[in-house]
């Protein structure tokens, strides 16, 4: 039964995954949930509470607000916390019971700007769903509600997007990648949204090209490239598949066409190596094993969004279940260390923390995809 | 370094006391959730009885939490969970995804165990589940397994109880009938265990009597064994609900004797103690003498050191804030949301003769922005010592299973302790479930 989960923990919820991607863009998110319901992203999904400050609140439904339809508190409560602290923004984020009673979160929200004069918007998670789901609904409202339209285009610029700590958890993830886009010569307009700034992202619309490196990018790249005609490049340059993905920049830049550089050629022999994860990091770091040592490697993917992100042959995961029958036969896996959970003996894993699954367990070993020399990978990749 | 949003007073976080309303020193709004997570939860709380397993049934982002505490204290294997999704709120029900999917878990574990805690939640709630029906079905397909019928419903908390204490009343429910052995006692108390030289419990062991208490447990039957106990004692306001069922239940006496800080409420308690076991109390004289010289033994060495306490540190923080103002320590902060109706009394008093004592919301959205103290204060609990911003703090939660006259010299050693050695405040604070394995 694919709803049940015998041990394995489940992912990060699209919660957590909306409330991260807009952790340092200076407006301020409001889950509209219970008390203490924040408690989990804060806990497990988050790493930047101690160095980042934020404004990321909980609106503490009760169930008599609930069940009478009481919205007048939380929107009282949003107006007075915003002339406080005067966000660049208001995002609105639904959890289960607002989502089962209809709650009017477009109309409260256009209430709030009404009041306020601030851009508020609603993210339509509902607490059912993974963090890229809704990493990626705030990223594609970020896209539609804060940047800046712009016919202007800088060349050699880029834009990262879909980068969050829950799938880049290395604090040295932003700085690195940035390192590698600027060593090839581009200029890195705004990173969607670690270490970068509101007026970062007010300028992305400016951006000659854009980088996924995630699924929870996807949904922002369509509609930038849909609205200002930006390109994008699917993938993350790691290991020996950085000079494709750069390669693809240029590409993209040049011809205005979108690039997936992992959607290559692949080894026609059997997998050698099975890995779980996002598909746009799994089948990244995938090509670059591929590249390095011309042996097959079977991307898993675990997380809601792969629609035209799976290479030919890798699939869609749901659930426990379904993992441990693809698993089962994996000689070599590359996972997050959850994963040897259900595993069998005969199969060696490579770890690959990832905070989305396995929070904060691994802590302290958190790789940095863009330094794969410090990764348990290094041989491979 | 902490990149700063800005610089905020601190208006509209805290109040004098003499201002503040009760119980509820400020009002609800918008709420911010620290990064401190030391109490412990409804999972950590089940994983106390022994063999059991736990069962939660809710969506992807209520279960990550829950799921995740298990997993942080290594015991993965004793939690599994049943994720709702859309089609279960909106075309099916929620009865048959939740019987299925336990019985589908149960079916893949290696054994049966012997309980199973079933925690459904907040929807099953709105969407008037049937929850006799889901119990008698599971009860049917499994007659080896007791289910217990737990709640994880936030959506409750502020109006009704708390999961915690439901789930407290839950166990205690399937505890069966048996013939009461006059000289065994439970004690139902803070999830750490009682603390072995406290008065109490010497009192107990003089008088030949067998203790039992749910940390203690270490088989399923121990549990069951609660049965048997001829009275229960409460030392935590947080089992009460349970307890007074479960007393009702079985015919038992019960006392509810909380860890206090006042002397004549601890003699009190002790006197109570002594006519329901017929035991003879303890020289208190010789105890308070004790206490104060180490009080002012403490004293002496903090001196003007502000004392920052907080309602996690203790279930009696304002008679823990006013006793240590009674012995001259400059407590100058208390860290509470809502003001207990046990302590109703030191709160008076302390608006009376401690009016500037200011007590500081945990949650309110400043605290977000607020600048932490960056202080050398003295704080008494996670709270306190994460929003001064301190590394002389005593780390504890739930009284640490403290009590009387031994929780108040055993709280002075801490304090003395903190005040002489640092400790690492980011690396303490943000484990769950103070006493808990922690695999970070």
């Amino acid at each position: 039964m694919k709803e049940s989960y015998r041990i394995l923990p489940v992912y990060a919820g699209d919660v957590s995954g909306a409330c991260s991607a807009l952790y340092e863009l200076g407006g301020m998110t409001v889950m509209h949930d219970p008390s203490g319901c924040n408690s989990t992203y804060n806990t497990f999904d988050e790493t930047r509470w101690y160095d980042k400050e934020s404004l990321i609140f909980l609106s503490g439904l009760t169930d008599m607000d609930a069940v009478m339809g009481n919205d007048k508190k939380l929107i009282a409560d949003i107006m007075t916390a915003a002339s406080e602290f005067h966000p660049e923004f208001i995002a609105l984020v639904n959890s289960p019971i607002p989502f089962l009673n209809g709650t009017d979160f477009p109309g409260i929200c256009r209430l709030l700007e009404k009041e306020t004069g601030i851009p508020t918007f609603y993210i339509p998670t509902n607490g059912m769903h993974d963090y890229t789901e809704g990493a990626a609904q705030a990223f594609l409202c970020t896209a539609k509600r804060l940047v800046e339209p712009s016919s202007e285009v800088i060349p050699g610029t880029v834009n990262i997007l879909g980068m969050t700590p829950l799938d880049f958890a290395a604090p040295s993830s932003a700085g690195r990648l940035k390192s590698i886009l600027e060593e090839a010569g581009f200029r890195v307009l705004s990173n969607w949204s670690v270490d970068t700034s509101f007026s970062d992202i007010r300028n992305s619309a400016r951006a000659a090209v854009n980088l996924v490196v995630s699924s929870s990018g996807l949904y922002a790249a369509e509609y930038l490239y849909k609205t200002y005609h930006t390109p994008f490049v699917i993938g993350i340059p790691a290991g020996c598949f950085k000079d494709r993905v750069l390669k693809a920049l240029e590409e993209a830049e040049r011809s205005g066409t979108n690039q997936t550089p992992y959607m290559m050629a692949r080894p026609e022999s059997a997998a050698e190596y099975t890995m779980i994860g996002d598909p746009v990091i799994a089948s990244s770091l995938a090509a670059a094993i591929e590249l390095r040592t011309g042996k097959g490697t079977c991307v898993l993917c675990p997380t809601e969004i792969t629609k035209g992100l799976l290479r030919s042959g890798d699939f869609r995961i749901v659930g426990e279940e379904d993992a441990e029958a693809a698993v089962r036969s994996a000689k070599t896996l590359i996972a997050d260390p959850m994963y040897r959970l259900i595993c069998s003996g005969e199969t060696e894993l490579l770890p690959l923390p990832h905070l989305a699954i396995s929070g904060r367990i691994y802590r302290k070993e958190y790789p940095d995809l863009f330094s794969p020399d410090q990764m348990s990978l290094k041989e491979i990749v | 370094m902490l990149k700063r949003i800005g610089n905020h007073a601190i208006d509209d976080t805290a109040v004098r006391i003499a201002e503040a309303n009760y119980p509820q020193p400020k009002a609800w709004t918008l709420e911010y959730c620290p990064p401190v997570y030391e109490s412990w939860n409804i999972v950590h709380i089940g994983m106390l009885l022994p063999e059991a397993h736990q069962i939660y049934v809710c969506a992807d982002n209520c279960m990550r939490g829950v799921t995740m505490t298990a997993a942080e204290m290594g015991q993965a294997d004793r939690f599994h969970c049943v994720i709702i999704e859309e089609k279960d709120m909106l075309y099916t029900n929620l009865e048959q995804i939740t019987i299925e999917g336990v019985s589908d878990i149960i079916g893949k574990l290696p054994a049966h165990p012997p309980a199973v805690l079933v925690f459904t939640v907040c929807v099953h709630h709105f969407l008037g589940s049937d929850i006799d029906y889901i119990y008698r079905e599971l009860e049917k397909r499994f007659p080896d397994i007791t289910f217990i019928r737990c709640w994880m419903d936030p959506v409750m908390q502020k109006n009704h109880r708390m999961p915690d204490v439901t789930e407290r009343a839950a166990m205690l429910d399937v505890v069966p009938q048996a013939e009461p052995e006059p000289k065994t006692v439970n004690i139902l108390g803070a999830d750490l265990p009682h603390d072995a030289d406290s008065e109490l419990m010497s009192m107990l062991r003089g008088g030949g009597y067998r203790v039992q208490e749910l940390p203690r447990c270490s088989t399923y039957q121990d549990f069951l064994s609660f049965g048997k106990a001829a009275l229960n004692i409460v030392t935590y306001p947080s089992f009460l609900y349970g307890a007074e069922q479960f007393s009702n239940r079985l015919g038992r006496d019960m006392l509810y004797l909380p860890p206090v800080f006042s002397y004549e409420e601890i003699d009190r308690e002790l006197e109570t103690l002594a006519g329901a076991v017929g035991v003879p109390v303890p020289n208190t004289a010789d105890l308070r003498a004790e206490c104060e010289r180490a009080l002012a033994q403490t004293q002496a060495l903090v001196g003007d050191t502000p004392v920052y306490l907080d309602y996690i540190a203790h279930t009696r923080p304002l008679g823990m804030a006013r006793h240590l103002l009674e012995h001259g320590f400059r407590v100058e902060r208390v860290y509470i949301d809502v003001i207990s109706a046990e302590e109703e009394t030191d709160f008076q008093w302390l608006r009376h003769n401690h009016p500037d004592l200011m007590l500081f919301s945990t949650i309110r959205p400043k605290m977000r922005v607020l600048q932490r103290s960056e202080s050398n204060a003295l704080a008494i609990g996670p709270k306190a010592a994460y929003y001064a911003d301190t590394a002389h703090f005593v780390n504890m939660v739930e009284a640490g299973g403290t009590w009387g006259y031994t929780g108040i010299l055993k709280l002075c050693e801490r304090m003395r302790d903190a005040f002489c050695r640092q400790k690492d405040l980011r690396d303490h604070v943000i484990r769950k479930g103070l006493g808990c394995e922690s695999l970070i």
